[in-house]
């Protein structure tokens, strides 16, 4: 979070710092907004002082932590359904038996080697 | 002139013409016209006007106009306007053409008042929209497509047994309240949720819209979906497992689009979040809770629209859309930077934004009607919501690390698009009467109260904290190249390889006899055959499944 917020000079850190300053005291001003407004409830949960604040905080911390966890069983390779190769591999098989007799006739060239020359 | 009440799909199919013009600009300006002309009949229509037809015994109504349909109808009017727009630099007839029908059978859809006119325009509105999805011109798009519009029928295709079995329990085929208290009801609910991306059969979405050209997914995100929840707001509000299924819809996403890297994908994801809240104000069933779900409806359509919008000027402008490869971009579109922030705020619900002055309807009539569960469940999934979409994709997509990219702002037609929907997003945030006027039910709810105001602010602000403190920690998922298993993983990967595993299986038992020529044929036509196995296998499984089903149901 070292280059969040607006503006052209967002690379500069001290910049980055007073941005968060603000932040910071915005956050502490609405905290401290419940014990001054009154709120008329429909919940009792909502009369906790500052719980929509900690519902944020913690429904996003516990969001994160969820999610990441999630990547250690969900994750795969970008390519994970692009399974080429191994489709390429039943066909030539595939073809390889099928055909060996005719290419060693014609002497073409052998369809492994040249589905592979494609492939990459 | 406009003396006839026409309905507005005619319009946009007679547009379809325009094609024909030679000129570039002149074609595309002809076209930006359809949905002004559209919108001059929507507007100038009498209230009472219908247009009826026989065909083959079948009393067709081809025109309905209530508040209900009348809202989405302005809604998508709104949706093709922007959306031709930003395509005004676009060539290519055939997106054009698909995008106009598309839009009209929307439009046809919504403003149907019989079950056969509806089928035939949501049938249309799958065939239409997968070009779209294939004019990307990539292989792994035009894949994409095929198991989208495989999806897309199938759906069409439950949705026409949900009406055999309508026409003969009801004898009729013009429609209304619909609910669950029958076979036909469920049928017809499964159809509907399908389109509407209920949890397990929403995978269609995350994978076809993120692979659609720039300007096609700003079209797909305007239309499928929201003509899907304006049909559950017109023949199923205060169906219960609505309320439980829209709060699934709208929680489970947001883990999804934490981790996702593609950003059309998280905004995808985010789609499925957003119509969850819908989907639930429709099973609350109140006037308020329904009128919060069409509000929804209507904002999402501009405010998605605009973040997809963005985006796809991202992916125009430097060709990636992977969170890992951007950062840095507001050096160089400091514009579609800010139009970007419009829509997150919006989404997001950010107080003056249209998002909070529909979804807080959603939420009050959830906590009115003693949901405090199901609340809370839509108070963190706001929550989510600002998180990865309010934040995350503005965040790694302009900010972040420089990812050293330098580009230009995109042309003006996409600018000014985006202008409009902004436009849009702030002055229905400012001025919510404008959208309440239309809502189908009077509506008695002032958005703008301390107490909302500053539990939605406080809850935002606080989640933003969350996100700054994850990061200062570096405990935040760092932007990945990868994917993540979805419930597609079935289909994709499950089915076709115990497909592939079965044939090699019997390629082997059939393998000493391969010197009698027909067995040695068979495995060859079958590997063939196999040649595009995601694709092909689910072809294959796709119709056993669906013909087993209708063998079932008519047992």
């Amino acid at each position: 979070m070292s280059e969040n917020g607006n503006g052209r000079k967002l690379d500069d850190p001290e910049t980055v710092k007073w941005i968060l300053r603000v932040f910071y005291v915005i956050c502490a001003v609405l905290f401290v907004m419940d014990f001054i407004i009154h709120r008329h409830v429909s919940h009792e949960m909502e009369s906790i002082p500052g719980f929509y604040a900690i519902y944020g905080f913690v429904g996003c911390v516990v969001l994160v932590v969820v999610a990441r966890w999630m990547r250690v069983l969900l994750m795969r390779d970008e390519d994970y359904y692009e399974d080429k190769p191994k489709n390429k591999d039943i066909n030539q098989d595939y073809n390889q038996n099928y055909n060996q007799d005719a290419l060693k006739d014609r002497n073409e060239p052998d369809p492994v080697k040249e589905a592979h020359h494609v492939d990459r | 002139m406009w003396t006839a009440d026409l309905p507005p799909f005619v319009l946009f199919y007679a547009g379809v013409l325009f094609a024909l013009i030679p000129s570039h600009r002149l074609r595309a300006f002809a076209m930006l016209l359809v949905p002004v002309f559209g919108a001059i009949n929507l507007l100038s229509m009498s209230a009472d006007a219908s247009l009826h037809m026989t065909l083959v015994g079948f009393e067709l109504t081809l025109l309905r106009i209530d508040d209900l349909s009348l809202l989405f109808g302005y809604a998508f009017h709104i949706a093709a306007f922007i959306a031709i727009l930003y395509a005004f630099h676009i060539r290519d007839r055939v997106q054009q053409v698909a995008g106009l029908i598309y839009a009209g059978s929307a439009l046809g859809a919504v403003f149907s008042g019989d079950l056969l006119t509806l089928f035939v325009f949501w049938e249309l509105l799958a065939f239409s929209s997968v070009f779209l999805i294939w004019a990307r011109g990539t292989e792994r798009a035009f894949v994409a497509g095929l198991r989208y519009l495989i999806i897309q029928v199938s759906s069409g295709l439950i949705l026409l047994l949900g009406i055999v079995f309508y026409w003969r329990a009801e004898g009729t085929l013009s429609f209304d309240f619909i609910g669950t208290d029958s076979t036909y009801g469920w049928i017809i609910l499964l159809a509907l949720g399908i389109k509407c991306a209920f949890p397990i059969l929403h995978n269609w979405l995350t994978d076809a819209y993120p692979e659609a050209t720039p300007t096609g997914a700003v079209f797909l995100s305007a239309f499928t979906t929201k003509t899907a929840v304006y049909l559950l707001a017109r023949s199923y509000p205060g169906t219960e497992q609505l309320i439980y299924i829209g709060a699934l819809m709208t929680c489970f996403p947001i883990f999804f689009a934490v981790i996702e890297n593609d950003l059309r994908r998280v905004l995808a994801y985010s789609m499925i979040n957003q119509i969850g809240f819908m989907v639930c104000g429709i099973g609350i069933g109140t006037a308020l809770a329904v009128n919060g779900a069409v509000a929804h409806a209507f904002n999402d359509i501009v405010f998605k629209g605009l973040l997809f919008m963005a985006m796809g000027a991202v992916l125009q402008m430097t060709g990636k859309i992977n969170g890992s490869e951007l950062g840095g971009l507001y050096k160089s579109m400091p514009k579609t930077t800010v139009l970007c922030i419009v829509g997150a705020a919006s989404i997001s619900a950010f107080p003056l934004f249209s998002g909070f002055v529909s979804k807080s309807m959603i939420m009050v009539a959830v906590l009115e009607e003693g949901y405090d569960w199901i609340w809370l469940a839509l108070l963190f999934a706001s929550a989510g919501v600002f998180h990865h979409a309010g934040i995350k994709i503005p965040y790694f997509a302009f900010f972040a690390h420089d990812s050293g990219i330098r580009t230009t702002e995109p042309p003006s037609n996409m600018l000014a698009a985006m202008s409009i929907a902004a436009l849009i997003c702030i002055v229905i945030g400012v001025n919510p009467t404008l959208l309440y006027d239309l809502l189908p039910y009077e509506v008695g709810y002032t958005p703008y109260d301390a107490t909302h105001v500053l539990a939605q602010t406080q809850l935002l602000f606080y989640s933003a904290l969350a996100f700054v403190w994850l990061n200062l920690m570096r405990l935040y998922p760092p932007e990945l190249p990868s994917v993540n298993l979805d419930v597609e993983w079935l289909y994709r990967k499950l089915i076709p390889g115990a497909g592939r595993a079965l044939e090699s299986s019997v390629s082997q038992l059939t393998a000493p006899a391969r010197h009698l020529q027909w067995n040695v044929n068979v495995p060859a036509k079958l590997a063939q055959l196999g040649k595009t196995p995601p694709s092909g296998q689910m072809v294959t499984w796709v119709m056993i499944l669906l013909g087993a089903g209708l063998v079932i149901s008519f047992w």
